[in-house]
């Protein structure tokens, strides 16, 4: 319980200024010698569970007063000439949303933590690595506390740096580097119309406070800077979705992610799983007001959802590698919560971001811990891990039922949310008709069983069958990263139970789904669905197994190359490069270097043409000195007594 | 017929076409800095009789810079025949026409 006479609203910048503290303090004092690196996850870790014990008195001081928002600032920007005024403060605003996903980002920050105190043990960037995770979590915590877009902004882009310098960890690798390039590169698209959303709510609103933001909007109150308000509300909603859609790796930015998995294997368990990557849906429910402002941005967002999950899902079902099948299987999640997003089930959709956040870590913990003891990261080189390595084993076939959706565990209950959202949504009934809602449904429930395959797959090739002795021995983690993955695998199973109370707490004025009917037929389909994708990975996998691992149909290619997309990219982005290079080229070569030897080649011409008065002759030269001081008499005479007379 | 300014303007003025003629047309060196000491002395002819028909009484600049100007004359006789002598020695001769080595 808090002490009496403390205000938690106004103190509540302490969440992300304790692991600011740590990244100080370990960038000053911990980056040279042995005993110093040895202190930094230390620091660390005690800096995030005060963060949150902060949080989780956060939440239980808002459900006490009712889910009230509180905001507490100081102002920072004032533009007072600026038509309309504009001010933006250094502020937090403590809402259910932002508490609810403060709690998640420092949980899961600090089971990261832990279990990274074991798998980089001995690496020579140890302390770096500390360094960069504060900085990452100071940097996302304040993205879910800042209540206005600009300090949202600069965090964002904070949490992109990080995602930047934490994939590039091992830089020396040329993969890790480029990764590195990729990601931020890829984001950057999506953040260019972000600012330009931000920008044009700013001269729009006169406000960047989310509050007032909310106010204005739901006022009707909105100048537009062009079209009708309507339009302009949904230019302006789709351009704060671009920014999501690059964090969050939608469609048809998604293709930086699973190529982040160079990065520490924790490193993609915090940032490129659990938190910053649902930063987009975060910023979308964030700006909800804005979207529902806008049907047409909903279904934008619905679309865009529905497709990546299932694309995504597709995708993750022909890899080979650990880390990138749970990154397509992140892509995938991600989708569905958009797709609740644009459904209008706002709250549903942060509630499967808070469960994603726990089983998907924790499936990154288990492909952790295997790619520790087996150096590999093909699961065709596992295999038969069950053996040695049975706690991971188990703990990873919770995180993969989590992530299916069976019952009772948590993924399950907040999946189903999103679906029945999708189900009754009035938002795409109203703008795609009924068919057009059912289509999106329907899709959502085909990813159901495609997840179901690519989960067992790996767990089947990962532990089951038999180890290839000749690889070496396996060895199960030591327990400073089975305890964290035991904490995640527990918050896994038990976290969807939370579901009444969580819709209870965060609400949303503007959702749909609170209306949402209730299909009694889901939830059993959707685990029966679920069940078949395991069962067919049973039947297919693991008799085949190094088979396999060659491609045969045209299909099982296609998706192994993840839908030509990369290539396709790479493809165009060469023909763009290279032919306006040839066109600078050409311009370069013959209007630049053009002008300049014209000029050169002129001067050289008029130099040869005056060249012959110089003879030489030294009378020539006395006689042009002659006549010209004559001419000037002349002149002089002219100029004193008119033409030649007095 | 009384001696006025006119006289010795023209008188002065024959005498600089004649040194303007001998600088532009003699080909010997020597020639040409003879031509030059004539144009000189041909402005200080101007001095002194400007000086005595249009010069207030009891002023002494006119006098002045002809003592001024025979003495650069002296200096410019005495550069300009130490740089025939080098001419000479250069080339071999001192005709003008002949040392054209700067013709463009």
């Amino acid at each position: 319980m808090p002490p009496a006479g403390f205000d938690i609203a106004r103190h509540i910048w302490l969440v992300p200024a304790l692991p600011a503290a740590a990244f100080v303090l370990i960038g000053v004092f911990c980056l040279r010698g042995q005993r110093g690196a040895r202190a930094a996850p230390a620091l660390l870790i005690c800096a995030l569970a005060a963060a949150g014990v902060l949080a989780a008195l956060a939440i239980y001081h808002l459900a006490s007063v009712g889910g009230q928002p509180l905001q507490w600032g100081v102002r920072w920007l004032s533009v007072e000439k600026a038509q309309p005024a504009l001010h933006a403060d250094i502020g937090t605003l403590l809402d259910p949303l932002s508490a609810v996903v403060m709690l998640v980002v420092c949980a899961v920050s600090l089971a990261v933590q832990v279990y990274s105190v074991g798998y980089m043990r001995g690496d020579p960037g140890y302390a770096r690595y500390f360094a960069f995770m504060s900085l990452f979590s100071t940097s996302m915590l304040g993205l879910v506390l800042s209540n206005n877009l600009v300090l949202t902004y600069i965090f964002w882009e904070l949490v992109g740096i990080c995602s930047y310098l934490l994939i590039g960890f091992w830089y020396k690798k040329p993969e890790a580097a480029n990764a590195a390039k990729k990601a931020f590169i890829v984001t950057r698209f999506g953040d260019v119309g972000f600012l330009l959303g931000v920008l044009a709510l700013s001269l729009s609103a006169g406000s960047l406070n989310l509050v007032d933001l909310e106010r204005t909007i739901n006022g009707r109150a909105l100048k537009p800077l062009f079209l009708g308000e309507s339009a302009f509300v949904t230019v302006v909603a789709l351009l704060i979705f671009s920014g999501a859609v690059g964090k969050s790796a939608q469609f048809p930015l998604h293709v930086w992610l699973p190529d982040a998995m160079e990065g520490p294997t924790p490193v993609s368990a915090l940032i490129h799983a659990a938190t910053m990557v649902a930063a987009g849906v975060y910023l979308v429910a964030r700006t909800s007001f804005l979207f529902s402002a806008s049907p047409v941005a909903m279904t934008v967002v619905a679309i865009i959802g529905a497709f990546t999950a299932f694309m995504a899902a597709t995708m993750a079902t022909a890899q080979d590698d650990i880390k990138r099948i749970l990154a397509y299987s992140t892509i995938s999640q991600l989708g569905y919560m958009m797709l609740g997003l644009g459904a209008g089930a706002f709250s549903a959709a942060i509630f499967h971001l808070t469960t994603h956040a726990w089983f998907k870590a924790l499936l990154f913990f288990v492909a952790g811990s295997v790619i520790h003891a087996t150096h590999t990261n093909s699961i065709w080189e596992m295999g038969g891990l069950w053996r040695s390595m049975r706690a991971t084993a188990i703990i990873g076939a919770i995180g993969g039922l989590a992530l299916i959706g069976i019952a009772p565990l948590s993924g399950f209950f907040s999946k189903d949310a999103i679906l029945a959202g999708v189900a009754s949504s009035e938002v795409l009934a109203q703008t795609l008709g009924p068919l057009g809602r059912q289509v999106l449904f329907i899709v959502g429930l085909a990813v159901i069983p495609l997840t179901g395959f690519y989960i067992s797959r790996l767990w089947f090739v990962t532990f089951a069958g038999r180890r290839d002795e000749s690889r070496g021995k396996a060895h199960e983690s030591p327990g400073v990263m089975l305890l964290p993955m035991a904490f995640l695998a527990a918050l896994a199973i038990v976290a969807g139970w939370a579901q009444g109370w969580f819709a209870n707490f965060v609400q949303f004025a503007q959702s749909d789904a609170r209306h949402a009917a209730h299909v009694p037929w889901l939830p059993p389909a959707s685990v029966l669905l679920g069940l078949a994708g395991i069962a067919y990975a049973r039947m297919r996998v693991l008799p085949a197994a190094a088979a396999e691992r060659r491609p045969k149909s045209a299909v099982h290619i296609f998706l192994k190359n993840h839908w030509y997309i990369d290539y396709a990219y790479h493809w165009a982005a060469w023909k763009i490069v290279l032919g306006f290079a040839a066109v600078a080229a050409w311009f370069d070569r013959h209007v630049v270097d053009g002008m300049v030897n014209g000029v050169a080649w002129l001067a050289g011409r008029f130099a040869f043409t005056i060249r012959r008065s110089e003879t030489g002759q030294l009378q020539f030269y006395a006689l042009v000195i002659f006549l010209g001081a004559l001419a000037a008499a002349l002149a002089a005479l002219r100029a004193s007594h008119g033409m030649w007379g007095p | 017929m009384t001696v006025t300014l006119e006289h010795f303007l023209l008188l002065s003025a024959a005498l600089f076409a004649v040194g303007v003629f001998g600088v532009l047309t003699r080909r010997n060196a020597i020639g040409v800095l003879i031509g030059v000491e004539l144009i000189l002395n041909a402005a200080n002819i101007n001095f002194m009789a400007f000086w005595r028909y249009v010069a207030p009484p009891g002023t002494m600049e006119g006098q002045v810079f002809i003592v001024i100007v025979i003495t650069a004359a002296a200096a410019e006789a005495a550069v300009g025949l130490a740089l025939v002598l080098a001419l000479y020695r250069q080339f071999g001769t001192i005709d003008v026409d002949e040392i054209h080595d700067l013709k463009g």
